[in-house]
C-alpha cells in the first residue's frame, strides 16, 4: 500500500522573469526572491530534480516554493517509508534525490547505489546542528539508545560498506534535513487524569483503546519503553535488542494482546490519525503532526511530554551515483538551498526542525520561533505552512521547547541486528 | 498443396498465439522466475544478496508460524468461500429463473456491477467508518438500545476482514453462476417437473449438477483472491490477524526480500494445487 501522489511544481514564474530580462537581472531577481543566490539558474533552468521522499517533506507548495527560489523544476513524489528504502535499493534511477530515515541508512547505503555528500560544498554545513556531527544537541542532551543519527552520518570512501566516526570525513551518507521526536498521543476529553509514562500504553485501564506502530522495529521500541517504564522488562539498549530481550518483549505483547489490548496496528500517518478521530483508539505512540491533523478535525487531541523522554527520528537527502554534471551543480544547489533558512520555516510550521535550526531562527518571524522552538505561549495565532489557524494567542505547543523533545531522546528510531528475527517474532504477535 | 496448407496453418495458429505468449512470458513467467532466484538469495538482516541457499525455505517448513499463518488463511478463505457461493448461488438464481423478461435480468445483474466502478480497496476501507465504535451500525444499536456498550469485534477484528471480503468477492460468484445458469435448457426443468419432481429436488439434481462449472470458476475467483489479499487485513484487522499475506508484507517491509520470495512461491503453489483440485473434480473446459 503505497499512497502515491504525483507532485510536479514549475518555476514557471521564476522562467517568466528569466525570458524577459537579461541573465543577470534574473540573477539578481532570484536572489531577491528565495533569499539564495543562483548563479546557475541560467545553465540549469531546464533541470529538473526529482525528489523521493515522505509527504512531510515532499508536497507541492514546497516544491514551488523550492523551484521559485532556485530557478529549476523541484519535481517531489511522496511514498511510504518502506517503499523509500525499497526504491533506495531497487531502482535508484527513479529519482535524483532519495529521503529515507537514518534507520534505514544500513539497508540503503552499503547497496553501493550512493555517492557521498561531500560536506565541503554544503555551505551551511558549518550551522548543522551539533547532533550530526557529535551525537548531541547539548552538552546534557541525552545520547539516546539504538542509532545515534551521528553514527551513520560519515563514510571513509565513497565505496565503504560500513559508517566513519562521527566527525571524522568530510564524506556524509546523507545531507540531514529534518528531525524530531515522537511520544504518545491521548484524546483528553476521554482520559481525564494526567499521564506521565510509557507505561500507561500497557495499562489496563485502556485494553482495546491503544494502538501500536505496525513497523516491527519501531513498534517494538515502544512496546519496551512501556514494559520498561513498568519495570517489567530491562534493556540493555532498546535500539539494538538481543534475541532474548526480543523475545520477552514480544511473549509480553502477546500476554497483553491475549487480555484484549491494541485495537490496531497502524503504519501510515492517516492510519494513525483515523483511529483517533474516529474514537476507536484514545493512547497511542503517535507522530507530533498527526496530534495536529486530529485537532485541526476539531477532536481534541495531546501530544504527551513523558518523563522517559521521546524516541526520536532523523531524515536525510540521499544522491544516487547517477546523478551527475550539471544535475549535480543543481543537487548541491538544492542541498543549500534547504539548510539556508526558507525550508525552516516551512517546515517548521508543520513541526518538525530542520537540521541547521540557526538559520531556521534567522528566516522565521520571532514570535513564531518562539512559539515552535521555545516552548513559549503564542504571541501571535500560529499558522500551518498553508495559512490555516493552527493555534490562537496564549496557546503552548505540546511536549515543550525543542530543547525539552531533542535533549531528552530516550531511543533512536533504529533498525536492530537482529532485525530479521526480530520481523519472524513480530509475525508471531501479529498471528497470536 | 495439402501439406503446404496445413504447414501454413500451423504457422498462422503459431503466430496468432504469440502476442499472448510473449505477454505471459514477459509479465508472468518472467516475474516468477526471478521471485523463484530470490528465494535461494541470502539476507544478513540488512541487505539480499545473490546466492544460493535454502535458509529461506528450510526457516519457512521449521517455523510453526507458516502452519499457524495457512490455518487462519485458509480458515478465512473457507468462511468467506462458502458464504460467498451461498450468496452468489441465491442471487444468480432470482436473476435467471425468478425474474421473467431479459431485460430486468440484465438491468438487474448489470446494478451487481455497479460498485466495481470503485476501485475495491476502497469498498474495502468504506467499511471502517460503518463499523467503528463510532460507528453507523453501534450508534443504530445503541440509538434503539439493542446494545448498551458498543459492539468491538465488528471492527478490527477477523469478522471485519470476512466481512469485507464477502461484500467484494460475491459478484466473482455471480457472474460464472449466472453465465452457466442462464445456459441451462428450461426444457430440463420443465422436464424434470413433468416427471413429478419437486422443486427442491430439481434444485438438487438438475439445476446445482449443471452449476459445477460456475460453482467451479466463481470458487477459483474468490480462493485465489482471499489467499493472496493483505490489504483488508490490514485495513479492518488492524494488521492484528496473521495470514500468509501479511506475514509475506511484514517480511517485504523489513526489506527482507529472499523470505518473502520464498514465502510467496510456496503460498502460489498452495493455490495451485487448490484449483488444479478444484478442476480435477469438475471440468470445466467440457461445460464452458
Amino acid at each position: 500500500m503505497s499512497e502515491k501522489k504525483k507532485i510536479a511544481s514549475k518555476g514557471v514564474s521564476r522562467r517568466a522573469v528569466l525570458k524577459g530580462t537579461a541573465a543577470v537581472a534574473g540573477v539578481g531577481a532570484a536572489a531577491a526572491v528565495g533569499g539564495f543566490p543562483t548563479v546557475w539558474a541560467n545553465e540549469l533552468k531546464d533541470i529538473t530534480l526529482r525528489t523521493l521522499g515522505l509527504a512531510v517533506s515532499n508536497m507541492d507548495p514546497f516544491a514551488k516554493m523550492a523551484s521559485d527560489a532556485l530557478g529549476f523544476t523541484v519535481q517531489q513524489t511522496a511514498i511510504d517509508l518502506g517503499s523509500i528504502a525499497n526504491r533506495g535499493i531497487t531502482q535508484p534511477k527513479s529519482f535524483d534525490i532519495l529521503e529515507p530515515a537514518y534507520l534505514q541508512m544500513k539497508f540503503v547505503w552499503p547497496t553501493g547505489n550512493f555517492q557521498p555528500v561531500d560536506a565541503n560544498r554544503l555551505t551551511e554545513w558549518n550551522n548543522i546542528s551539533p547532533l550530526y556531527t557529535t551525537g548531541k544537541i547539548w552538552d546534557d542532551s541525552w545520547y539516546g539508545d539504538g542509532q545515534n543519527p551521528s553514527t551513520v552520518q560519515y563514510v571513509d570512501s565513497p565505496d565503504a560498506t560500513g559508517f566513519a566516526a562521527a566527525g571524522s570525513s568530510d564524506m556524509l551518507t546523507c545531507m540531514p534535513i529534518l528531525h524530531n521526536a515522537d511520544t504518545l498521543g491521548l484524546r483528553p476529553d476521554v482520559i481525564t487524569r494526567p499521564i506521565d509514562s510509557w507505561g500507561e500504553l500497557l495499562n489496563d485501564e485502556f485494553n482495546g483503546k491503544t494502538a501500536l506502530v505496525g513497523f516491527p522495529a519501531i513498534g517494538l521500541m515502544d512496546a519496551a519503553m512501556a514494559l520498561e517504564a513498568l519495570g517489567m522488562a530491562t534493556y540493555g539498549d532498546k535500539g539494538q535488542m538481543t534475541r532474548a530481550e526480543i523475545d520477552k518483549t514480544i511473549d509480553l505483547l502477546i500476554e497483553y494482546k491475549k487480555k484484549g489490548h491494541f485495537r490496531a496496528l497502524w503504519t501510515t500517518f492517516n492510519e494513525s490519525v483515523n483511529l483517533m478521530l474516529s474514537g476507536e483508539v484514545v493512547l497511542q505512540s503517535m507522530w507530533s503532526p498527526a496530534v495536529t491533523a486530529v485537532r485541526a478535525k476539531g477532536v481534541p487531541c495531546v501530544y504527551q511530554d513523558l518523563k522517559e523522554g521521546y524516541r526520536s527520528w532523523t531524515l536525510g537527502l540521499m544522491l544516487p551515483k547517477h546523478n551527475q554534471g550539471k544535475k549535480l551543480d543543481a543537487t548541491y544547489d538544492y542541498l543549500n538551498w534547504y539548510l539556508s533558512g526558507p525550508a525552516g520555516t516551512f517546515l517548521g510550521r508543520q513541526g518538525y526542525y530542520v537540521a541547521t535550526p540557526d538559520n531556521t531562527k534567522k528566516d522565521m518571524p520571532a514570535a513564531e520561533w518562539d512559539f515552535w522552538y521555545e516552548g513559549k505561549a503564542a504571541t501571535t495565532e500560529i499558522r500551518d505552512p498553508f495559512g490555516g489557524l493552527m493555534e490562537k494567542v496564549g496557546a503552548v505547543r505540546d511536549g515543550g521547547s525543542y530543547r525539552n523533545r531533542m535533549g531528552r531522546v530516550a531511543v533512536w528510531n533504529s533498525v536492530m541486528d537482529e532485525n530479521e528475527y526480530l520481523t519472524d517474532k513480530w509475525n508471531e504477535f501479529v498471528a497470536a | 498443396m495439402a501439406p503446404m496448407i496445413e504447414r501454413m496453418q500451423r504457422y498462422t495458429t503459431a503466430l496468432q498465439l504469440t502476442p499472448l505468449g510473449i505477454t505471459l512470458l514477459l509479465f508472468l513467467i518472467g516475474p516468477i522466475v526471478v521471485i523463484l532466484i530470490t528465494s535461494f538469495w541470502k539476507f544478513n538482516g540488512f541487505m539480499t544478496t545473490p546466492d544460493f541457499v535454502v535458509k529461506n525455505y528450510v526457516k519457512m517448513f521449521s517455523s510453526g508460524l507458516t502452519l499457524d499463518n495457512y490455518l487462519e488463511t485458509i480458515r478465512i478463505a473457507a468462511i468467506v468461500w462458502v458464504t460467498t457461493a451461498v450468496l452468489g448461488f441465491i442471487i444468480a438464481y432470482y436473476l435467471v429463473f425468478d425474474l421473467l423478461t431479459l431485460k430486468s435480468k440484465m438491468l438487474l445483474f448489470l446494478l451487481c456491477v455497479v460498485p466495481f466502478w470503485t476501485s475495491g480497496v476502497i469498498r474495502m476501507i468504506a467499511w471502517i467508518p460503518f463499523l467503528g465504535k463510532e460507528g453507523v451500525i453501534n450508534r443504530a444499536f445503541m440509538g434503539i438500545g439493542i446494545t448498551d456498550e458498543p459492539l468491538e469485534f465488528l471492527l478490527f477484528s477477523e469478522f471485519a476482514v470476512i466481512m469485507s471480503y464477502v461484500h467484494v468477492f460475491t459478484l466473482f460468484m455471480v457472474a460464472p453462476l449466472f453465465n452457466t445458469m442462464a445456459k441451462i435448457d428450461p426444457a430440463l426443468i420443465e422436464a424434470a417437473r413433468d416427471n413429478g419432481a419437486k422443486g427442491w429436488q430439481i434444485l438438487l439434481h438438475v439445476i446445482i449438477p449443471l452449476c459445477k462449472p460456475g460453482i467451479a470458476i466463481g470458487s477459483i475467483f474468490v480462493i485465489s483472491l482471499t489467499l493472496s489479499d493483505f490489504t483488508a487485513v490490514r485495513l479492518l484487522s488492524g494488521a492484528n490477524v496473521g495470514t500468509v499475506a501479511l506475514s509475506i508484507s511484514n517480511t517485504i517491509g523489513s526489506l527482507n526480500f529472499a523470505y518473502a520470495s520464498a514465502n510467496s512461491l510456496f503460498l502460489l503453489i498452495v493455490l495451485l494445487l487448490i484449483v488444479g483440485g478444484i478442476m480435477r473434480i469438475v471440468d470445466v473446459r467440457k461445460q464452458l
